[in-house]
């Protein structure tokens, strides 16, 4: 019983942080052009990434 | 990464999309992106490899022709994208239904982590402790991602209608309190898992058909902006004033440059010219017009200025004409019944009438409320249509993306279900069978001397005829010969000195059953050189190709049947020529009437109505912006055979919904009997709920492989 007390709360966190990942990167429109994102890592002229 | 190349500090003056379907790797998003950029007036260029457009701020000063010349010398073919309030609102819904699926299956999994050690023995405390712990994670969830669930049941219920949504909400409601209750009391079944995993299936079906679910391209606000701004007035006063088209009354007169197009309807005053009616009538050879000559809205002065009396203007023009026959045409389409949302209409009765005898049944049988209940609750569990929810949409994603492959973009959520039923074919004929620009014919008639001064004499005017002699001799390297003295004389031709001799291109004496122009050489007609239609390659495979496929063919333009005669004659079709907008809708609607589906292919503006009023349309890429956003499909690139190809892929997809459907049947007649009788404990609901979604999508991946 004591290692569940530990590993739920564990499991559930870890499930949570993936959750909130997922919303940023939702929210951040990361998901608008996966196939852009995919070439855009050979373009080398590419500035770093800008805020916006 | 994916931050857009804007530059904060300046507000872009102006945003527009264009499609750019040629670019598929990292060096084409750079020459794009970096050769707009470099531009002026260009703010920013951001593209977007995944849906292949380009979204550009700039200045006001660059009009959107501008820009698409600019993407056209960068190398790549484009067309603009009507900028359209309803792709944000699409794009919004289907973000949500992203959100209410991540909730979902979070909270799906960490349930069924608990409720697997429940069902592997798991008992006393323990399982009281889980599930607690299940309802404190499924509650907030299911009230989050059953959103959208619950708003469409809700909003069904108050209109006094039902949908499919009407089962679910009321499954998932009941089976979450009946799940509550059981935890309360500590009981030994709660359904927490069921009732997320339900919730996730379907979201998943949901969120895949939102991305189909982009909002049909508006053909009439395009038609708008087909038409031109305006034009320059010249006033009683003989001043001459800028006036946009909305201001143009009858009685003013306009003042034309050649290349510009005519913003009302109206009669020639002065000068003669030649006029592009190719928007408004598909003839593809230009006209000329003198004085007293009618001349349109929305077709193109080509050789000389001219000055015209407007005659109607804004909402009376024959263009304004077109775009109402339009609006009323589409209107047919928007009733379409998807075959989802028609299954939907028979189930969910069904599936209700069986959850309530079912309890009803228990009750009269002598078991207590409780246990009736929840296996009332176990048969909407298991009937609820997890499998019917993925059927459609997993199938239309699938094979939307072997269309995309193969360039055919499908721009209606209903077009794969709509062309997998077509029984008949109208094309219409310039742009569609054949491309857009007039060839040449006979040339090689022509001595080496014939042909030099003919080069010379085409460079001398931008009319359409001209340009396709002066190509074809420049591929053929010809040397113009030097001339002098060179006159462009509107509606006639072009007239030169060579040495002594005067030389002329002009329209020939005698009426030619083709398009042609006279080689004028001293005053004798030293050649006629005819011009003919292109037809698109491997057009005559396409068209027997699609006959085959049970889809016989006809043609329905509004060129003259001189210029359909060939065009026809090698394809083997019956024509109608000289149609009209209303006259092609009027066609479609008699074929209609018969009971055919028709398949609709066109490209021009004067196809705009025929394209929305036809059960299911296709534009080539080529076609104009009208075109373009009234047809359900579009295909690119110059070969015909996208057609066909897209035809068997419809056909394809709709055997493998029905499959689909078939499945979900099989599951629901074994597994229902199962739930009625009461074998159903939350471990088989989860087991055959996910069993018939993979299969469903198992099958529907079987798509994936087109040839």
């Amino acid at each position: 019983m004591s290692g569940l007390a530990i590993l739920i709360p564990v499991a559930i966190f870890l499930g949570l942080a993936g959750l909130a990942a997922f919303f940023w990167a939702l929210s951040d429109n990361q998901f608008d052009d996966p196939d852009g994102a995919a070439a855009r890592i050979l373009d080398d002229d590419e500035e770093g990434p800008e805020e916006g | 990464m994916n931050a857009p190349h804007l530059a904060r500090d300046q507000v872009p003056a102006e945003e527009s999309r264009f499609a750019v379907p040629g670019m598929h790797c990292a060096g084409c998003i750079s020459k794009i992106e970096h050769g707009l950029a470099s531009h002026a007036g260009v703010h920013a260029a951001r593209v977007n490899l995944t849906s292949k457009q380009v979204s550009i701020a700039h200045d006001k000063a660059l009009s959107d022709h501008d820009l698409a010349e600019i993407i056209r010398g960068l190398g790549f073919e484009t067309s603009l994208i009507a900028e359209d309030r309803g792709d944000h609102d699409a794009a919004a819904a289907g973000r949500e239904l992203l959100r209410c699926l991540a909730v979902a299956g979070f909270a799906a999994m960490n349930v069924m982590l608990l409720s697997v050690s429940i069902w592997s023995g798991a008992d006393g405390a323990t399982r009281t402790l889980f599930h607690w712990i299940s309802a404190l994670i499924a509650l907030p969830a299911i009230a989050y991602a059953g959103r959208p669930f619950f708003r469409s049941a809700w909003q069904a219920l108050s209109h006094g209608r039902t949908n499919m949504d009407v089962p679910i909400a009321i499954g998932v409601t009941i089976t979450a309190a009946i799940s509550l209750y059981e935890t309360i009391v500590g009981g030994a079944h709660a359904y927490f898992e069921s009732a997320l995993m339900l919730l996730f299936f379907l979201l998943a079906g949901r969120a895949l058909d939102a991305m189909m679910r982009r909002r049909v391209g508006d053909g009439v606000a395009a038609l708008a902006r087909q038409s031109a701004p305006g034009a320059l007035v010249i006033e009683s006063d003989g001043s001459s004033a800028w006036r946009k088209a909305s201001e143009l009354r009858r009685g003013m007169i306009m003042q034309l440059a050649a290349g510009e197009r005519l913003a009302a309807d109206g009669v020639v005053l002065e000068g003669s010219s030649a006029i592009d009616a190719s928007l408004l009538t598909g003839e593809s050879a230009p006209q000329s017009v003198g004085p007293g000559g009618q001349v349109f809205a929305g077709t193109l002065n080509v050789a000389a200025p001219i000055t015209v009396e407007v005659t109607a203007a804004a909402d009376e023009t024959a263009l304004a004409d077109i775009g109402r026959l339009m609006a009323t045409a589409g209107q047919g389409k928007s009733r379409y019944v998807r075959i989802a949302d028609r299954g939907a209409r028979l189930y969910a009765p069904v599936v209700h009438m069986l959850a309530l005898l079912t309890f009803a049944g228990w009750m009269l049988a002598g078991a207590d409320w409780h246990q009736a209940l929840l296996i009332g609750v176990a048969v909407l569990i298991i009937t609820c249509p997890c499998a019917l929810g993925l059927a459609v949409p997993v199938a239309h994603v699938v094979a939307t993306g072997s269309l995309m492959k193969r360039g055919i973009l499908v721009k209606h959520e209903s077009a794969i279900e709509r062309l997998a039923e077509a029984d008949r074919v109208v094309f219409d004929k310039t742009g569609t069978l054949t491309l857009d620009r007039l060839v040449a014919e006979n040339l090689d008639e022509l001595t080496a001397d014939q042909k030099a001064i003919a080069l010379a004499l085409s460079r001398t005017t931008r009319h359409p005829l001209a340009t396709a002699i002066r190509e074809a001799l420049e591929s053929e390297d010809v040397r113009a010969v030097a001339l002098t003295d060179r006159v462009e004389l509107p509606g006639t031709g072009v007239t030169g000195l060579y040495g002594e001799t005067r030389v002329a291109l002009q329209a020939p004496e005698e009426a030619q059953s083709t398009p042609s122009v006279a080689l004028i050489i001293d005053g004798d007609t030293a050649a006629i050189i005819r011009f003919r239609d292109t037809l698109r390659p491997d057009a005559e495979e396409a068209v027997a190709d699609i006959a085959a496929l049970g889809l016989p063919g006809s043609i329905l333009s509004g060129d003259k049947s001189s210029a359909i005669r060939p065009v026809a004659c090698a394809l083997h079709l019956t024509a109608q020529s000289n149609a009209r907008p209303d006259d092609k809708c009027e066609a479609l609607e008699r074929l209609r009437r018969q009971g055919h589906h028709v398949l609709m292919v066109g490209d021009g503006l004067n196809d705009g109505p025929a394209l929305a009023a036809a059960h299911v349309s296709i534009a080539p890429g080529s076609a104009s912006d009208v075109g373009q956003n009234a047809a359900d499909l579009v295909f690119l690139g110059d070969s015909l055979a996208p057609i066909p190809f897209a035809i068997r892929a419809a056909r394809r997809t709709m055997a493998i919904v029905r499959q689909n459907f078939g499945l979900a049947l099989i599951y629901n007649a074994v597994a229902v009997p199962l739930a009625i009788a009461g074998f159903v404990t939350p471990l088989v609901a989860a087991v055959a709920m996910s069993l018939s979604s993979l299969i469903v999508i198992a099958n529907s991946l079987r798509l994936r492989a087109v040839r």
